[in-house]
């Protein structure tokens, strides 16, 4: 079955989620947009500490608690408002229609259950009345959709008994075993050498032409980018300066932050002597600047740029989707 | 597994084997035994007699091995306060009692404690929290006798609702239970406490969440698996704390257990009985160490399967 973009199923609107610490307040996601489409593969792109895996965790309201609070914003899934749901409602979403794999797959594998056990965790806890035989029979069934060798026997084993891209996969079976609608990868590959790393990523392909569910990739890496998504959001200090279609971003990077990330990518073509990177650091989450937060850092940085906010320019013709937060593209247009 | 059992196993009897060779040298080094027996105008002669009835003219590491091979068949001489017992005679009668009162004792401080430190846990600087650090505050700044004796004041004198002392039915273990137990629920609260806030910040608590299952089977399940594993391993000192505390509590309510014995001999100079129970308590501490090490095998996985 091929691939087909669909209507629009979540929304996130204008979400923020700061971190109450004793030192301050931690504005860890401060203003994130993006639509996500059924079928669709989106990426959420940015360096490290730039609240991608915050903003994914509060798509489930999963935030690390009681320290981290959605304070603005909206999340509608299928049009449905997430943030007006309770504990119990959000129960029934988690796993269900909206799933997670977690940053670390090595370590999110609960050592002292089974694989088996995990897997039918998730399974029966949205498939209320099966009991035993048939719920390890959907556990095996989930393990031979990831492609897991011997499943039979997997099921028996203990986390620490099988290797690390076989969790890699456990960890998409539990996402995939209730059939969401969405699922959320953080970096799931961070942690694999490079052909697991590709395995894997074919998989997640295979997975989402077969069921046609929406994925949200969460990655530093725009290599990985070009070979699986679809349209990208890139994030800089909690908040997105530039979206829109993958080619769009890879042909016309229209903000100077993902013009400097693209220049840090390594190229196949040409023989690099030095990897560019982008000079200075991220400004301090509990301290950010009024204007634009790349400023400091930015090449093209005017008076206007440190005081005021950049709103969002859409980027090309009329109607295009492509947009960038950037005083510069103001002059343009 | 049965490799570590195996192992485990043969580390204990030489831990023990060790714990002899530290009684047998205490009690040499402790003076000489005749001096305590005898009267003060015995005669030259009277020592070399029972310097040899008792072997003591003979080299060390001979005196040794009849120790050890005595010991081997529990002997560990005769009582000198009650003529005619044998030190582990009189243990073993007294162990029946200690066990029961140290069985208890646990029972009554995990049976408090756990809950306590999970739900302390769950909801960090929460009300269970606060309560949790009075609990661990007073658990450990009241001593054992003082609390033994307030408990006696209120629910034997004042209210008249338990005996005081004495073992005669289950009426009797209460206080004494509670006053034993009292130190070591302060002390398994911060143990279970700290290890699930530890286990609670892992990566696969994240995921039975993103899973979608109940906050309290995140807690009681995934979490409190993992997180008993850490407090386990203190079992054995926990144990060996309730033995040693058995001697206070046992004085404080005239428990006819090991370590009112135990008092009881030292203040008599009955050395024998001393040595029989300080060798019972340690092949106690060192069981109870092995008997940890085989929990801690089944309940964590990692080291079920080496
Ligand atoms: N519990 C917390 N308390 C305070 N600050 C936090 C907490 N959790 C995360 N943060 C902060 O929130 C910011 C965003 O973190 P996040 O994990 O979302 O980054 P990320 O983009 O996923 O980075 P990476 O690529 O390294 O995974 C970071 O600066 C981090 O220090
Ligand atoms: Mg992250």
């Amino acid at each position: 079955m091929a691939r087909q973009i669909g209507e629009v199923i979540l929304e996130v609107e204008d979400l923020h989620t700061y971190c109450f610490t004793r030192f301050g307040t931690v504005k860890a996601v401060d203003g994130v947009s993006f639509n996500l489409r059924q079928g669709e593969a989106l990426a959420i792109v940015g360096e490290s500490g730039s609240g991608k895996t915050m903003t994914a965790l509060s798509l489930l309201q999963l935030q690390p608690r009681p320290a981290a609070r959605i304070v603005k914003g909206s999340i509608r899934l299928e049009g449905e408002d997430l943030l007006q749901k309770t504990e119990e409602q959000m129960r029934e979403i988690r796993g269900k229609r909206i799933s997670m794999i977690l940053q670390d797959p090595q370590t999110s594998l609960n050592p002292v259950f089974t694989v088996g056990n995990q897997l039918i965790e998730a399974i029966r806890n949205h498939h209320a009345g099966e009991t035993g035989r048939s719920l390890v029979r959907r556990a095996i069934e989930g393990l031979k959709q990831v492609r897991v060798a011997a499943p039979e026997r997997r099921v028996e084993d203990y986390p620490h008994q099988i290797s690390g891209g076989m969790k890699q996969r456990v960890v998409g079976a539990i996402a995939i075993s209730c059939e969401p609608k969405v699922i959320i990868a953080d970096e799931p590959t961070t942690s694999l050498d490079v052909t697991i790393q590709a395995q894997y990523l074919r998989l997640l392909r295979e997975i989402q032409e077969e069921t046609n569910l929406a994925l949200i990739f969460i990655t530093h890496d725009f290599g990985i980018v070009a070979k699986m998504c679809d349209r990208v959001v890139v994030m800089y200090a909690g908040r997105h300066v530039e979206s829109g279609p993958v080619r769009d971003i890879f042909n016309h990077p229209s903000h100077p932050y993902t013009q400097a990330l693209l220049r840090s990518v390594p190229s196949m073509d040409e023989d690099v002597k030095r990897l560019y990177s982008i000079e200075g650091q991220p400004p301090a989450l509990w301290d950010l600047p009024s204007g634009c937060r790349f400023a400091a850092r930015c090449e093209y940085a005017q008076e206007r740029c440190s005081s005021e906010y950049p709103p969002s320019f859409t980027v090309g013709l009329n109607g295009s989707t492509h947009s960038a937060s950037c005083w510069r593209l103001r002059e343009s247009t | 597994m049965q490799r570590f059992i195996a192992i485990r196993f043969l580390q204990s009897l030489l831990a023990l084997w060790v714990m002899s060779i530290i009684v047998f040298g205490l009690a040499r080094l402790s003076g000489n035994p005749l001096e305590v027996m005898l009267p003060i105008e015995a005669t030259k002669e009277d020592y070399a007699r029972l310097e040899k009835y008792w072997g003591l003219d003979r080299p060390l590491h001979e005196q040794y091995f009849v120790f050890i091979k005595k010991a081997l068949h529990g002997d560990f001489g005769d009582s000198l306060k009650y003529q005619g017992r044998s030190a582990m005679e009189l243990v073993t009668e007294r162990l029946p009692a200690t066990l029961e009162l140290a069985g208890f004792a646990l029972l009554v401080s995990i049976v408090v404690a756990l809950p306590i430190g999970v739900l302390a846990a769950a909801a960090k600087d929460g009300k269970w929290d606060t309560g949790a650090k009075i609990v661990a505050l007073l658990g450990q700044s009241l001593p054992s006798f003082w609390l033994g004796i307030m408990l006696m004041w209120i629910f034997a004198v004042m209210l008249d609702w338990l005996p005081s002392s004495g073992r005669s039915g289950w009426k009797n273990l209460i206080l004494p239970g509670i006053t034993l137990g009292w130190f070591q629920v302060a002390v398994i609260m911060r143990l279970v406490r700290s290890s699930m806030l530890e286990v609670m910040d892992s990566e696969f608590v994240k995921l039975a969440r993103v899973k979608g299952i109940s906050e309290s089977k995140v807690i009681w399940k995934h979490c409190l698996r993992n997180a008993g594993i850490a407090p386990l391993t203190y079992f054995a000192i926990i144990a060996g704390g309730l033995l040693t505390g058995s001697v206070v509590t046992e004085t404080v309510f005239t428990w006819p257990g090991v370590g009112l014995l135990v008092v009881d001999a030292v203040r008599s100079r009955d050395f024998q009985v001393v040595q029989a129970v300080v060798i019972l308590f340690a092949g106690i501490f060192i069981l109870c160490n092995l008997l940890v090490d085989i929990m801690y095998a089944y309940l964590d996985p990692r080291i079920r399967y080496q």
